[in-house]
């Protein structure tokens, strides 16, 4: 099967995609599959975007030869420092272009799910600087093991709204404010926060965390001279991070693509989020896509240590990428995870989110060459997750 | 091919549709709830089937999906309830689900086994029209059945004539820009999207549902449209009380 990178008119990549959505959510849903091309395509949008991610967030973030990471794992480690963008994550790249987007609809509202809170926070952050009202749907378990961030989206003027169905996590967040959109559809402008959920949000989340790869080509370019690294590791909750990281090296054959999925306790342990491994194809939040799920298609609670990754599926991208084996995919268990993000720590001095130390443990697992130029997207910073590493010093 | 949806759309006016969770509030009470519905005057009933992580529900609905859960409820178990049930009721049966039970089930399979045990049609909200038309609607009308599809106010008029095309039976009429359980009074803006549809002249008969409580407002609603649905509301009374066969009987004797 051929890999896709962009999905087709009606938003599938191979098999998976579609939009699958109650009639209650079409006039919204169609409106931005009718206009998002068109709108992000425009000069306008792209300098109002192009300059908020240079002046507000602080990119280009750095492309950081980690020395004496590569000198334990004998080769050249990269880390794409997502951390260092203002709100600490990722998040925020997807959060200010759809807010841009949600701005040129004429919305007046915002509603967003979060997990780890970080795209929370990126959101209502995006609101505050846009003037636009924020509610933020928060399972109540991560509102519990994600206090800070809970914190700061209450200074930001954002609501929380704790939601106790279901396992309390992601995705009764993301079911929660579905419904709330269903039940609010006007002038609400629905930021999903990963690449999931219907056509057209995979593809415009997509296109909105591409500039990651797109730094890290020119960024290798300039420091190896060639734009093309050998590996590209990357965390995967729902798989934004990912697919900004793997992007504009999709196409690119020799480049190998890693996929750190959560394991949790273990594969065989029942408590892990680990979609590839353990998913079947099914249609949750919207889309068809790989996701855990019983013989009777209820979905399976998923478990990881990180929040972020804390979900029981992966966007359909991903699913597309796993299912023509352009992505290896790798499961990454809680305790790994752990001792690779206080690895990093003590060698590099940086401490990264928990999420993104499923992507540092592949460095662990996977033998690469002395000459090869490794590139780990460090999603984001662990200040969020202090209390967690401390259990585990 | 004659369907028991369609004689009673034929024969009737007002018609009273109530939708319950199978497997709720306990797991055998789906056939009891079922004889006593028809017992008490509905005219049709919509069996939920139950699902972990439903979008289009508000909280009654869900939370009487995940009581059936964890009661044991599943798809096949459901088809075993239901097995025998056209010796003890005559009214149409559709089973109303999210797509992924059905989907792991086996669509086919599904739409079959319906056809087994007697069931007239399906209600699968998040089943876009367009997906319908060309994966799912062949293999529906092979075994039968009667595909029915939701239209809010702010669907557009091309696609409630593409749902309209595609339709025979009747079209689900979503009272407002709402989740089921939201109360509130039928506006103005219900009475326009009637109106609206009326001067559309739809081939199918148009069943309200969405946000009805009790008779009043059943009655506003089949001033516009063939009858109404009352899903939230019977599934909070049914699970008043230890006895759901007596909580459906409370529950229907408004409507005697
Ligand atoms: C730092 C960080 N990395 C990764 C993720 C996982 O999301 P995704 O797979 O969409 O990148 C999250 C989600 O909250 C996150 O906060």
């Amino acid at each position: 099967m051929k890999t896709s990178l962009n999905p087709d008119e009606r938003g599938y990549y191979g098999s998976f995609g579609g939009a699958f959505i109650p009639e209650m959510m079409q006039a919204n849903v169609a409106e931005l599959q009718e206009k998002y091309l068109d709108i992000i395509g425009t000069q306008e949008f792209k300098d109002e975007f192009d300059v908020l991610l240079r002046d507000y967030v602080g990119r280009p973030s750095p492309l950081y030869l980690a020395t004496r990471l590569s000198e334990k794992y004998e080769t050249n480690v990269y880390l794409k420092r997502e951390d260092l963008n203002h709100t600490g994550a990722h998040k925020i790249n997807n959060s200010l272009g759809q807010i841009i987007l949600a701005k040129k609809l004429g919305k007046k509202r915002i509603i967003a799910e979060t997990g780890a809170g970080q795209h929370g926070v990126a959101t209502a952050t995006a609101c505050a600087l846009m003037g636009l009202e924020c509610t933020v749907f928060m399972g109540e378990l991560d509102v519990k093991r994600q206090a800070p961030n809970v914190g700061r989206m209450k200074m930001l003027g954002a609501q929380v709204v704790p939601v106790s169905s279901g396992s309390k996590t992601l995705k009764d967040a993301t079911n929660e404010a579905m419904r709330y959109w269903i039940a609010n559809p006007f002038d609400t402008h629905y930021i999903i926060g990963s690449v999931v959920g219907p056509h057209p949000y995979p593809d415009m989340v997509a296109k909105f965390q591409s500039v990651i790869s797109e730094e890290i080509r020119k960024q290798l370019k300039e420091k190896t001279g060639s734009e093309l690294p050998d590996v590209v590791i990357a965390c995967v909750g729902g798989g934004s991070n990912a697919t900004g990281a793997f992007y504009h090296f999709l196409e690119e054959e020799k480049v190998r693509l890693i996929a750190a999925e959560a394991a949790g306790k273990g594969l065989e342990s029942g408590f892990t989020a680990a979609a590839t491994f353990k998913g079947v194809s099914g249609i949750l939040h919207g889309s068809k896509t790989l996701f855990m799920q019983t013989d009777d298609g209820q979905v399976v609670e998923p478990h990881s240590i990180s929040a972020g990754l804390d979900y029981p599926g992966i966007g359909p991208a991903l699913a597309h990428w796993f299912e023509t084996g352009r992505v290896e995919y790798q499961a990454i268990t809680d305790e790994d995870a752990m001792q690779s993000g206080l690895e990093l720590c003590k060698l590099e001095g940086i401490i990264p989110a928990v999420e993104s130390s499923h992507a540092l443990a592949v460095l662990d697992k996977t033998k690469f060459g002395k000459d090869e130029h490794v590139v780990v997207n460090l999603s984001g910073r662990g200040d969020k997750d202090l209390e967690t590493y401390l259990k585990y010093l | 091919m004659s369907n028991r949806i369609n004689t009673v759309l034929e024969s009737k006016d007002n018609i009273l549709s109530i939708y319950f969770t199978a497997g709720y509030p306990k797991l055998d009470d789906t056939m009891k709830v079922l004889v006593e519905l028809e017992r008490s005057g509905a005219d049709m009933i919509e069996v939920g089937v139950p699902f972990s992580d439903p979008i289009a529900d508000g909280p009654t609905i869900q939370h009487s999906n995940t009581v059936a859960l964890d009661n044991g409820m599943s798809v096949q178990l459901l088809f075993d309830q239901l097995s025998g049930v056209r010796d003890k009721v005559s009214l149409p049966l559709i089973m109303m689900s999210s797509l992924n039970p059905i989907i792991q089930y086996g669509f086919e399979q599904f739409c079959q086994k319906c056809q087994e045990v007697g069931a007239d049609g399906l209600i699968i909200p998040d089943l876009p029209v367009e997906e319908y038309i060309s994966e799912y609607k062949d293999v529906v009308e092979r075994y039968g059945l009667r595909n029915i599809i939701l239209i809010t106010p702010s669907s557009t008029d091309a696609r409630i004539r593409l749902i309209d095309e595609h339709t025979d039976s009747f079209i689900y009429m979503v009272s407002s820009a709402a989740t089921t359980g939201v109360n509130k009074n039928f506006s103005q803006d219900f009475e326009a999207f009637a109106k609206r549809l009326q001067a559309m002249n739809l081939k199918n008969p148009l069943v309200t549902g969405f946000g009805i409580k009790d008779k009043e407002s059943f009655d506003q609603v089949t001033k516009f449209s063939k009858g109404g649905i009352i899903g939230s509301a019977f599934v909070k009374a049914v699970a008043e009380g230890d006895d759901a066969v007596a909580s459906t009987a409370k529950f229907m004797r408004e409507f005697a």
